[in-house]
């Protein structure tokens, strides 16, 4: 098998406080392929959006990478110079964020930032630019490029400017593209143009794409494989058919069950008792046993590691094997 | 953007109407132009003659018009204390003013923003924590006070700088200018110091604060996340933002620079319009008081103007949308 293009080793990020410090990110691990699509599903709060931020290096003080290690095409970048990560940042990493009206510098054309962004990482005259500024906004679906590219952001609607972002996250052809919640701040009806954009985009350049979302409809659509995150940690990981179908761990049992369904009667959507802790109280053994209808001893004494169950990996000791 | 322009045009032009009916009410309610050029002791039949030969018998709007109407052409009547037209002294006294205004305020602004986007970006270096120090100082000493304390430490203690008056001055046409020499341009630094050193100060936390704000925002971070450099960052995307609401502080306060010389001219006996009204209010010199509250507000109103299209220039939102780009998915 070839080398993974993302790995990341045992990432932790925390943040100090007064109180002792957070940690919001504990100790994950996961590979990204070439081309591949990893989804990232979880509540807010559970750590995903620190770790598309650890990811890209841009998580903000006092917040810190607190341990681990993150390879980009075999190469370590997580300790990288400041003026040698911005060569990754939007090179080799794009990033598209939540909300498209305040992504964009509302003083600059929409011209101005794509061929910025261009020029800083590629050796392009101002025409060459100019030109694949206006074959990047074609792509992404603005009708008559050319003449949008003097619009200023304001003049654009959310979809368009979510469209302008997914252009700028890919104006350098990186190798991977984030995705943070890029359709939650968009209507309902232009979502899944939205994603279906990034999806085809990203493969037309190549790119492996970083799907942070809340959403498991668009998982499922969209994502290779899919980690479910829950308080800081990966609980289960997988192949998302693998994941929807037969779920190994509860929390992500929970997560499949409360999806609406129109095609069979429900009387009342499925919930998942309680809310996820706090950073600041997170219970010992496994986070979720507050929470976990199946719980037993061992869970609030040991916390549990990812360990493979069929296609999937999954961190519960329902599934460790040695059940006592 | 045209009838923008006139709209705004028309309200200056109503608030200098406004200002005017004060210049104009001034002097029917300070002191009695009659007596002050007839005396006490004047005969009825004089007085009348008088007013008749001023115009002062004919009914008040009709007046007004004709105070408007003379002061659109420059003419402010005669100052009752040195007997010469009121323009000609202002026009004389001008140059000091502008001049001592332009320096500070060029000072404050230049420094105001370099500081400002300095103690912004080095938020917790020891250079800053300096800077806003004492710009607590500015902020809190009242001018004259600073005014004192530089003539006491520059020119009685030390003796470099000198500590009244504009020194030498060259003519240049009706302009008298005291850049071209070196005793007019000491004489200038204390002053232009005094008068520039709160609207620095000012401008500086304005700045620092838009820029820690504008830092904060989701355009900055994903201009990171594009792997921008922080050059390009700080100072194309950041600070072209942060500009936006210092403009209308700046422009304020260049208005009050020039409003606010009058104390900065006494503590220095700078010989400039704020000098001539300050005296002119001793001796109730009305057309000269008058004279100056127009022209004061005249300079407001144009700034005010200015820094309206400014905003247009720096603001793209501001601009009216062209029918063109208005589709929208």
């Amino acid at each position: 098998m070839t080398e993974p293009l993302l790995q990341v080793r045992n990432l932790r990020v925390e943040f100090p406080t007064r109180h002792g410090t957070l940690v919001a990110v504990d100790d994950i691990s996961f590979d990204i392929a070439k081309g591949e699509v990893l989804g990232v599903v979880g509540e807010s709060g559970a750590g995903k959006s620190m770790t598309g931020s650890a990811i890209i290096g841009l998580i903000d003080p006092p917040g810190r990478i607190g341990g681990g290690e993150v390879l980009l095409e075999g190469r370590r970048i997580d300790n990288l110079p400041p003026s040698e990560m911005r060569k990754v940042r939007g090179r080799k990493i794009g990033m598209v964020f939540q909300d498209p009206l305040t992504s964009l510098n509302p003083l600059y054309t929409i011209g101005e930032q794509l061929i910025e962004t261009i020029q800083t990482h590629m050796a392009l005259s101002d025409s060459a630019a100019r030109k694949r500024a206006i074959e990047l906004l074609g792509e992404v679906g603005i009708p008559a490029p050319e003449s949008r590219l003097n619009s200023y952001p304001h003049q654009y609607s959310g979809g368009m400017r979510q469209r302008v972002v997914i252009a700028l996250a890919l104006a350098a052809d990186p190798a991977l593209v984030i995705a943070d919640e890029p359709t939650t701040a968009l209507d309902v009806s232009v979502q899944a143009q939205i994603i279906a954009l990034l999806k085809r985009t990203c493969a037309e350049h190549g790119a492996a794409v970083m799907l942070i979302t809340h959403d498991m409809g668009v998982i499922a659509e969209t994502a290779d494989r899919v980690a479910v995150m829950y308080a800081g940690r990966i609980v289960e990981i997988g192949p998302v058919r693998e994941v929807i179908k037969s779920a190994r761990h509860p929390y992500t049992e929970g997560l499949m069950a409360s999806i609406p369904s129109l095609s069979h009667e429900q009387d009342r959507l499925f919930q998942i008792d309680g809310s996820m802790p706090r950073l600041n109280a997170i219970p010992p053994g496994c986070a979720f046993h507050p929470r976990c209808p199946h719980v037993f001893a061992r869970c609030r004494e040991e916390r549990p590691e990812l360990v493979q169950s069929g296609a999937s990996r999954a961190a519960c000791w329902l599934h460790a094997g040695d059940r006592r | 953007m045209i009838a923008f322009v006139l709209r705004r045009f028309a309200q200056a032009v109503i608030v200098m109407l406004a200002v005017a009916l004060v210049a104009f009410v001034m002097f029917r309610f300070m002191g009695d132009p009659i007596t002050n050029l007839l005396g006490q002791d004047a005969t009825v039949a004089d007085r009348q003659a008088m007013m008749e030969r001023l115009g002062l018998d004919r009914p008040m709007p009709v007046q007004y018009f004709d105070f408007i109407s003379r002061a659109v052409q420059g003419d402010f009547g005669i100052s009752y204390r040195m007997a010469r037209p009121v323009s000609e002294v202002i026009l004389e006294r001008l140059p000091a003013t502008l001049e001592l205004a332009a320096v500070s305020g060029l000072m404050a602004l230049l420094l105001g923003v370099s500081f400002g986007v300095y103690t912004a970006l080095r938020r917790d270096g020891w250079l800053s924590h300096v800077i806003m120090t004492v710009s607590l100082i500015g902020v809190s000493l009242p001018t004259f006070l600073i005014g004192i304390l530089l003539i006491w430490v520059f020119a009685v203690e030390l003796g470099w700088l000198p500590s009244f008056g504009r020194g030498e001055t060259i003519q240049i046409g009706w302009w008298r200018t005291g850049f071209l020499t070196e005793s007019g341009l000491k004489s200038l630094i204390l002053p232009a110091i005094t008068l520039g050193l709160f609207q620095m100060t000012l401008i500086m936390r304005l700045v620092r604060s838009e820029m820690l704000e504008v830092l904060r925002t989701d355009y900055i971070r994903f201009a990171r996340a594009r792997g921008l450099s922080s050059r390009a960052i700080n100072f194309g995307h950041a600070l072209k933002n942060t500009l936006v609401p210092v403009i209308t502080i700046t422009g304020l306060q260049l208005g009050a620079i020039i409003a606010f010389a009058i104390i900065t001219e006494t503590v220095f006996q700078w010989p400039g319009v704020g000098l001539l009204f300050i005296n002119a209010i001793k001796f109730v010199d009305v057309p000269v008081m008058s004279a100056y509250l127009l022209l004061i507000a005249l300079i407001f109103v144009t700034i005010n103007l200015i820094v309206d299209l400014l905003y247009y220039a720096v603001d793209p939102r501001l601009r009216v949308e062209r029918p063109k780009a208005a589709d929208t998915t």
